[in-house]
């Protein structure tokens, strides 16, 4: 090792310096490793470009994850200071006091978060990012929903939230930049309607501790995400690697001896790998000035939002360019660089099984052991739980590679795409079960967790019984007398798109007369009227004429359908204003007869999924003034053409009061937090894979450029396109397909464990297949896109020798 | 006009790369069972020429024949169909599939051609032993020596009895004791084969196994003066 | 070698004495061995008998009168014919071929033409070689060989004499 201690185009005579050795020898090894990479020319630019590039976009991924507890944290700190304080005593009346009520609506599928505010005096508290309280007839918006209200896409929006636009709303008042949020004033508030008295804004309560199932799963998401992006990066740093060896064949001609060879290649790697974490931390500062353009399940984020926790940024800093030396002295172990070329003993050195299974088993038993600590009902440590899955998805990684060997040399003949194919993976398998490594970790990973998703989503879905065919939305009337309602009920009827509504007023009616001996009390039954088109969605009333009484009995044994009976008696009396507590009527009693036309009917669930019972009157059979605290429930079918159909009513509802709330009936209902999860685990897999679909294409790509002489003597051979197109599917599809079918295994095997920690069994084995086809997808996708580059190697050009 | 009697000619052959000429108006001809080699100082055209002769590339301008049919306006598909049927090749070096065992790389042109991988394996066999590598049939072209690789590539090439044999520097890469058994074998059995053999090279004893010479000289293909 | 072509082929660029002709040969091929001026005068008589050179006049002046040549139409031709006919492919061919050579150049004909009629001649020799040593038995094939190799040797310079044309040109044409 004498005339490498010099740049290769120095050719000046220095005496040779001593041998040296130690860390300082291998030091100066990567120093000229690195200067090599910068000197190298065009061929060692692109190398290190297309590893910084890699390198980059992982280093990207990895400091967008190190944000995530910023993020969380302070989305949750602004959503936590807007919040209304919660005082431990009532605050009373005061000039700094103000009345808020909450008026979210929803626009569109979008929730838009809305809070009335009404001073008590002069000096009222303002939420965050707000300069003044608006008064009466004004509001305040956030810049998002002040674009959507100014914009057409927005005027049914502006109907609704009609107030004068006053100001906007300071990023310290939003959680996110897309967030839609307006303050409006109002001067009829009341505590009666609703409202709460608060001297201040910002809930100090601490942050519910997050569900320790959603921890664990959390937790195994992150290592789920991040394993292939670490692999990704490890891949990277391999890029052009076969042409490097040769140019470090070269070095040992000129004396380098194989030790310091190795170095310098590590050399070359480190320069990409820092190459790459500058390029990656440039990418996210870059990246993260349009985060706020993006809103993933309504979730979006300030730029400022996305900062790395400092130490996860320092490790990332630190971890990238040491494991680029490390891939590169490991990858190196199996390759002798000769002087006049390179030696690979992928084919004498067969890949070992032994030392490889014990990764994943240990993984799993760490996952067993760690899951006897949760039946003993105490927590399993998270880096248990963090500890086994690295380990079973590393496993899965290690035996990627003799899996394939193994299996590839078993096979034999078949048509000429097969047998280049396997043949090609019989001489070197390596590079393919490198890159297809990071699609099995991801698509084992995203299975186990699916499986855990699918076996915690009846906690997190319910059936709400609701029928969204019968009616789309559900309306809570405000208390009003019965007229009022009525006046209501026809505004919505009214309303553009509406079919029809179906509506009724509800009261209490009970059995005239003391209570009997054995009765604990008095029977009573519900008292329901409305019309016959709203009656028939309730009970099975069959025929109905307006002055018809039905009595409703319960079919479903849900209710003591006795009292029934004993209340609604055909040709008897009930009253209406039995106090419940005294069994006392309140004031003159008021009465009215069951007609002894009234028909006995059965029950049926409405469309909100309730069971209606007792007497249900049509409107010209009572007097709805002898009625005692009546309140009213509509629900309105909306017309399927008109697709803004829940907007009009909403809007209507407004009209009558902001406070009013719309639901719409869903025949399902998801948890929030679940879902939002789960589209966050989809989303972020897809990009991994994407990712590792980058790798495999300039694996490929790189491949077939090496063997650019090969694929031209093939073409004049006259060999087809579609031949060589379908070598390289095989090629690709070969190790995919055993690297989905160890993913299936692992995957499954680590959702098992993981059931067991969240205390679940039955797994749901459908969820395997959306990783598989997605993973099987990438192979078409990568196939795909090699062909073009593939099409362009196999003109003649490459046989030509000058 | 096509020469009398010939199985394969080219004519006004014009090839350009980027700017630099490779063919300027290059004619040449040959008959079935002929061995002509084509002589030429590096960088002359003589890749370039056997390339458009074998339907590799197209050239700029110019005709190339091939038993009576133009090649030149032959569609991609029918010219890779015609190199698969008709024509063998042999190159300097770098022409094994390198994964391959040297009997499926002699057998893979008769199974691009729709052979029987059993059958194909089979005249393999044969091909290797006439080239007096019967030995190599499970080793791969990396395990071989570069005698050994050329006899392969030779005994690939005629295989599928060609009538037309493309010899590129067959032996560019072999030592004289090698290179001129490969001559021998190959010249041997394209006589027997009755196929024609165009045989680019720039050694004078390579060229010695031909019938006749031509020299390309830029871009130009020259005849030896007649009768002498 | 023929002395006679080579005095031809100077004398093709202009009239010359015996004196100027001997130092011309001597300039371009008279490396290893300079020409006498008995043979200069020995050749030239001869060409004149044959008609190929004549006396274009005689110089007087101090000294002895100087007898200048010029060739002839007829010596022209010959020198062509000279140049176009291959040499015998035999060994240690070299001095006649690079005369052939120099002298094409220096009249202005296509010395490629020359060299690749020559490896015609050569490689003739050479296919009768190697059929010889495809049916002979081994003494055959290493007698061939040794022949084989002589001749491509010259091939090889006579390959190497043509890459380098243009550079010979300037040379003797400076």
């Amino acid at each position: 090792m004498t005339a490498t201690d010099r740049r290769p185009r120095d050719r000046t005579d220095r005496p040779a310096p001593a041998p040296r050795t130690g860390l300082g020898a291998r030091l100066g090894d990567l120093a000229m490793g690195v200067r090599f990479a910068v000197t190298g020319g065009r061929e060692g630019w692109a190398r290190t470009l297309l590893t910084a590039l890699g390198v980059g976009l992982g280093v990207t991924l990895l400091l967008a994850a190190a944000s995530v507890p910023h993020l969380l944290q302070s989305r949750e700190d602004r959503g936590r200071a807007r919040t209304p304080a919660d005082a431990a005593q009532t605050v009373h009346r005061a000039d700094n006091t103000l009345l808020t009520a909450t008026a979210d609506t929803v626009f569109r599928g979008d929730t838009v978060h809305g809070t009335l505010l009404h001073p008590d005096g002069a000096r009222p508290p303002a939420p965050p990012g707000v300069r003044d309280v608006p008064g009466p007839g004004e509001m305040v918006v956030s810049p998002a929903l002040r674009e959507l209200l100014a914009s057409p896409q927005g005027k049914l929006l502006r109907d609704r939230l009609d107030d004068r636009i006053t100001g906007t709303i300071g990023d310290a008042g939003l959680v996110g930049p897309g967030e839609l949020t307006y303050y409006a004033g109002s001067d009829t508030l009341t505590t009666e309607a609703g409202a709460h008295r608060v001297a201040s804004f910002g809930a100090r309560s601490e942050a519910e501790p997050l569900d320790p199932v959603l921890f664990v799963l959390l937790l195994v998401a992150c290592v789920v995400l991040l394993t292939p992006v670490a692999l990704f990066i490890a891949t990277a740093v391999r890029f052009g690697g076969e042409r490097r060896d040769r140019r470090l064949a070269a070095l040992r001609l000129i004396g380098a001896d194989a030790r310091t060879t190795r170095w310098i290649a590590a050399g070359e790697a480190l320069f990409g790998a820092v190459c790459g974490l500058v390029a990656g931390a440039g990418l996210f500062l870059l990246g993260r000035q349009f985060i706020g353009a993006v809103t993933v399940w309504e979730v979006n984020a300030f730029p400022a939002d996305l900062t790395p926790v400092p130490a996860l940024a320092a490790l990332i800093a630190v971890a990238v360019p040491l494991a680029a030396v490390a891939v590169t002295l490991f990858a190196l172990r199996g390759v002798t660089i000769e002087p006049l070329g390179v030696v690979r003993n992928a084919v004498t050195r067969r890949r070992r099984m032994w030392w490889r299974l014990p990764l994943p088993v240990a993984g799993l038993g760490i996952l067993l052991l760690a899951g006897e600590f949760q039946q003993q009902d105490e927590a399993a440590p998270p880096f248990m739980i963090a500890s086994g899955t690295v380990l079973v998805l590393l496993g899965i990684a290690l035996l990627l590679p003799w899996a394939v060997e193994a299996s590839a040399a078993r096979l034999r003949g078949g048509p000429v795409p097969w047998q280049l194919a396997t043949r090609r993976l019989q001489l070197s398998s390596g590079g393919a079960a490198r890159a297809v490594s990071g699609i099995t970790v991801a698509v084992a990973g995203a299975i186990a967790l699916q499986m855990v998703f699918a076996a915690i989503q009846g906690d997190f879905m319910k059936i709400t019984g609701q029928d969204g065919r019968r009616a789309q939305l559900n309306l809570s009337l405000p208390t009003a007398d019965v007229s009022t309602t009525r006046q209501m009920i026809s505004d919505f009827r009214k309303t553009e798109g509406v079919r029809a509504i179906i509506a009724g007023i509800e009261a209490d009616a009970a059995r005239p007369g003391p209570r009997r001996t054995g009765e604990p009390f008095v029977p009573r039954t519900q008292f329901t009227v409305g019309d016959c088109p709203s009656l028939r969605e309730m009970a099975r009333i069959g025929s109905c004429r307006d002055g018809d009484v039905f009595v409703v009995h319960d079919s479903t044994g849900m209710v003591d359908d006795a009292y029934i009976g004993q209340t609604a008696r055909p040709g008897k009396q009930v009253i209406f204003n039995l106090d419940s507590r005294t069994d006392e009527p309140d004031g003159p009693p008021r009465l009215w007869t069951v007609p002894k036309t009234a028909r006995t009917v059965d029950s049926r669930k409405d469309p909100a999924g309730e069971t209606r019972f007792g007497i249900f009157a049509t409107p010209a059979a009572v007097d709805t003034g002898l009625l005692a605290a009546p309140v009213a429930r509509a629900m309105v079918r909306t017309d399927p053409r008109v697709p803004d159909a829940a907007e009009y009513v909403r809007n209507t509802a407004a009209r009558i009061d902001p406070l009013m709330s719309v639901d719409t009936l869903q025949n399902l209902q998801r948890d929030k937090n679940y879902a939002s999860v789960r589209t966050g685990l989809l989303i972020a897999s897809a990009a991994t894979m994407a990712l590792i679909a980058a790798s495999m294409l300039v694996s490929m790509v790189e491949q077939l450029r090496e063997r650019r002489r090969l694929l031209s003597v093939l073409v004049a051979f006259g060999t087809r396109r579609a031949t060589l197109g379908w070598s390289v599917l095989w090629q690709t599809a070969l190790p995919v397909g055993l690297g989905l079918a160890l993913a299936v295994a692992g995957g499954s095997g680590l959702g098992v464990a993981l059931l067991r920690l969240v205390g679940k069994s039955d797994p749901d084995w459908s969820v395997l297949w959306p990783p598989v086809a997605t993973g099987a997808g990438l192979v078409l996708l990568v196939t795909l896109v090699s062909l073009p580059p593939l099409w362009r190697m196999m003109r003649p050009d490459g046989l030509r020798t000058e | 006009m096509t020469p009398e009697g010939s199985i394969l000619s080219g004519e006004g052959l014009h090839k350009h790369y980027g700017r630099t000429p490779a063919l300027d108006g290059a004619d040449f001809s040959i008959h079935p069972g002929e061995v002509v080699a084509v002589l030429g100082p590096s960088g002359s055209g003589k890749s370039t020429l056997l390339h458009c002769l074998a339907g590799i590339v197209r050239p700029d301008s110019g005709s190339v024949r091939y038993d009576g049919r133009e090649l030149t306006t032959l569609p991609d598909a029918e010219r890779s169909a015609l190199r698969r049927r008709d024509f063998g090749f042999v190159f300097q070096f770098g022409q094994l599939v390198p994964e391959l065992t040297c009997l499926e790389n002699v057998a893979l042109p008769l199974r691009l051609n729709g052979a029987k991988r059993k059958a194909a394996e089979a005249t393999a066999r044969e091909w290797l032993a006439r080239l007096e590598v019967d030995d190599v049939h499970g080793k791969r072209p990396g395990e071989i020596s570069g005698g050994q690789g050329q006899r392969v590539a030779v005994a690939r090439a005629l295989a599928g009895h060609p009538r037309v044999l493309f010899a590129d520097e067959p032996t560019g890469a072999l030592d004289s004791l090698n290179g001129e058994r490969v001559m021998t074998l190959l010249a041997d059995a394209a006589r027997d084969t009755h196929a024609a053999v165009v045989l680019v090279t720039h050694e004078s004893r390579v060229a010695a196994y031909s019938d006749r010479e031509v020299t390309v000289r830029d871009g130009r293909v020259k005849e030896p003066l007649a009768g002498l | 070698m023929s002395i006679g072509h080579t005095l031809l082929g100077l004398l093709e660029s202009g009239p010359r004495h015996g004196y100027d002709l001997k130092r011309a040969f001597d300039e371009h091929f008279g490396q290893d061995r300079p020409l006498h001026y008995g043979q200069v005068y020995s050749t030239m008589s001869r060409l004149l008998k044959n008609g190929l050179v004549e006396v274009d006049g005689i110089e007087a002046g101090a000294g002895p009168e100087r007898k200048r040549y010029a060739i002839t139409d007829a010596g022209v031709t010959d020198v062509a014919q000279w140049l176009h006919r291959p040499e015998k492919p035999e060994p240690y061919l070299q001095s006649t071929l690079y005369t052939k050579v120099v002298l094409a150049l220096l009249t202005g004909r296509d010395a490629a033409e020359l060299l690749d009629t020559q490896r015609t001649e050569h490689l003739r020799l050479m296919r009768g070689l190697t059929e010889r040593k495809r049916k002979g038995d081994l003494a055959d094939q290493l007698i061939c060989d040794h022949a084989l190799f002589h001749l491509e040797a010259d091939l090889r310079w006579l390959e190497l004499t043509a890459a380098r044309l243009d550079k010979l040109a300037q040379a003797v044409n400076a």
